[in-house]
């Protein structure tokens, strides 16, 4: 079949195909570590959910919605309620919702636009890429919110009360649960790597939990420490006490943890085509 | 180098890809030719740690791909090129690459000039890219980190001839230079012209490997002559197999043997060339329908 056969190594069975000859200096490995560094991972990554023209538009219109919230309540809201607290309480709200599908289509892309083909190539270390995806997604929330902060300040300053009523508690709780929703948007993404189902799911999902432990009563308890969405209202008040927290892990552990589980086994053993 | 040991990947009861072995040595441009579900892609996919092989293993520079110490400088893969987000530009598409693979921005222009991708070009979204432009870009992620090796797929459909033959003067170059090129075609003529060593796969399974000029000349040698009918009985009566086609002769045997015969002779020949391309597409069809009929009677 072949012209040549493989002298140069005795284990290999291989025929060898090509006019390169068997003697030729033989090209070798680099040396070291197998992969990439990881700091070269998540800056490609954090780049990866601004540079598309979604992910530039979700940044786009998350800034929009919270600017328009702002000026509309600074000029038709109720005045003593515009102190910087309230403000920021007002702008988190649409980052709450939309920061989750950053996180998603960070997640999804690799397989519904099929990046993966290049991104597993050049680290094939797959539960690094994981990773970097999560940190990127926790380090652009925290970004969004430092903007959204500015933006209260300013608009405390120029239209609120001037009241700086921001606890550091409070503070700290948004920060959290902007970080937790943000996850949960990557987990969810992860868990369907499909774009649309996994930001239904995100919205849906909850909202069905939500209804299905008020009206059936037996649920009623379960739901209190497995809704996100309620354990996390004392988290955005700044106002958490000991039940609280750990109904936060309890809701964070089923919402978060568990789909960033099964979506990142899915990620390691899915075949990238 | 890249070297593939027995490798197999079974889906259920479905074998896509059945021990395969071959090696393809630095300064080889190698095309990996079968038609469409042949299997090329999923062995591909094997030698770059996409898919997990089932059995047998493949190793590029003496290591299995998972092993290699930032592959991107090691191994230009391109697998798919159609397989990039539509709302990135084409230079940004390089620069997150570049970002990963460890090379400064310098590098992304280089390697658009290197393709032949304009500045403008460069500047327009993917999405808007023609297949062939595609290729050039996905080429260009592929020379990023200047590998020694290179896993293309189908890097040469969509382009045009004078794209294909670029391309065959870019991989020539590469593998002058002593880099090793293994790339994958379902088009004879394209894979004809790109590449200078062939491994033919059919249902999973290689049917026949070799230089280009050795699988040609399996073809049988063409001749035409003033008086082909006393061709005929001359090269029967020497015990050499011929057959007659529309336009002179097929001669189961060496040119040399053909012309030697007929200057001997004094037969005057018109033309006399080993195989051509009629003959290796007639080969590639008739080894790909062999494979087709094991199967089906397995």
């Amino acid at each position: 079949m072949s012209t040549h056969t493989s002298t140069g190594t005795t284990h290999s069975p291989a025929p060898a195909v090509g006019r390169g000859a068997a003697d030729a200096p033989t090209a070798t490995a680099l040396p070291g570590r197998p992969g990439v560094p990881f700091g070269r991972t998540f800056r490609a990554e954090l780049r990866k959910m601004v540079d598309t023209r979604a992910g530039r538009w979700m940044i786009i219109v998350m800034a929009a919605v919270a600017v328009l919230v702002l000026a509309g309540f600074v000029i038709w809201g109720p005045a003593e309620d515009a102190s910087f607290r309230g403000l920021l309480e007002l702008a988190t709200l649409p980052l709450a919702m939309l920061l989750p599908i950053i996180g998603i289509m960070a997640a999804t892309a690799e397989w519904s636009q099929r990046t993966g083909l290049v991104t597993f190539v050049l680290e094939p270390r797959r539960g690094r890429v994981v990773l970097a995806k999560g940190l990127a997604a926790l380090v652009l929330a925290a970004v969004v919110l430092a903007a959204a902060v500015a933006a209260s300040a300013v608009a405390n300053l120029v239209g609120g009360t001037g009241e700086w009523d921001l606890t550091a508690a409070m503070g700290g709780g948004v920060l959290l649960a902007l970080l937790v929703y943000v996850l949960q948007g990557v987990a969810f993404g992860l868990l369907f790597l499909n774009t649309p189902v996994a930001i239904v799911s995100v919205l849906v999902l909850p909202t069905v939990w939500s209804i299905a432990t008020m009206a059936v009563s037996s649920l009623e308890e379960a739901g209190r420490w497995l809704n996100l969405d309620l354990v996390t209202q004392p988290l955005f008040a700044g106002e958490m006490a000991g039940r609280d927290w750990a109904q936060l892990a309890t809701a964070g552990a089923v919402w978060v943890l568990l789909p960033l589980t099964v979506g990142t086994y899915r990620v390691l053993h899915r075949e990238v085509k | 180098m890249i070297t593939v040991e027995n490798l197999t990947k079974r889906y259920g009861g479905f074998t896509a890809v059945d021990d395969i072995s071959f090696q393809v040595r630095p300064g080889s441009v190698v095309g990996f030719l079968g038609p469409n579900g042949a299997g090329k892609s999923t062995a591909m996919r094997m030698m770059t740690g996409l898919t997990p092989a089932t059995s047998g293993r493949a190793t590029i520079l003496g290591r299995t791909y998972r092993e290699l110490h930032n592959p991107g400088r090691q191994v230009g893969v391109m697998l798919d090129a159609s397989a990039q987000h539509p709302g990135r530009t084409g230079r940004e598409v390089l620069r997150v690459a570049a970002v990963s693979v460890g090379v400064g921005k310098a590098r992304v222009e280089e390697v658009l000039t290197l393709v032949g991708l304009t500045d403008k070009e460069a500047g327009r979204r993917v999405r808007n890219y023609s297949l062939g432009m595609r290729q050039r870009l996905g080429i260009a992620a592929a020379l990023l980190g200047e590998p020694q090796v290179l896993v293309l797929d189908e890097p040469a459909n969509g382009l045009d001839p004078q794209g294909i033959h670029w391309m065959r003067g870019l991989l020539r170059r590469f593998a002058d230079g002593g880099g090793t090129v293994l790339l994958s075609s379902h088009l004879l003529h394209e894979v004809q012209i790109v590449a200078d060593d062939l491994v033919m796969i059919g249902r999973g399974r290689i049917v026949a490997m070799g230089s280009k000029e050795e699988l040609l000349a399996r073809g049988g040698t063409t001749v035409q002559s003033t008086d082909d009918a006393r061709l005929t009985r001359l090269l029967e009566a020497a015990g050499v197999p011929v057959s007659r086609t529309g336009s002179g002769l097929v001669v189961d045997g060496e040119a040399r043997v053909v012309g030697e015969i007929a200057a001997r002779e004094s037969v005057v020949l018109l033309e006399l060339r080993s195989g051509g391309s009629e003959g290796l597409e007639e080969m590639f069809l008739g080894l790909t329908a062999a494979t087709s009929r094991e199967g089906d009677a397995a």
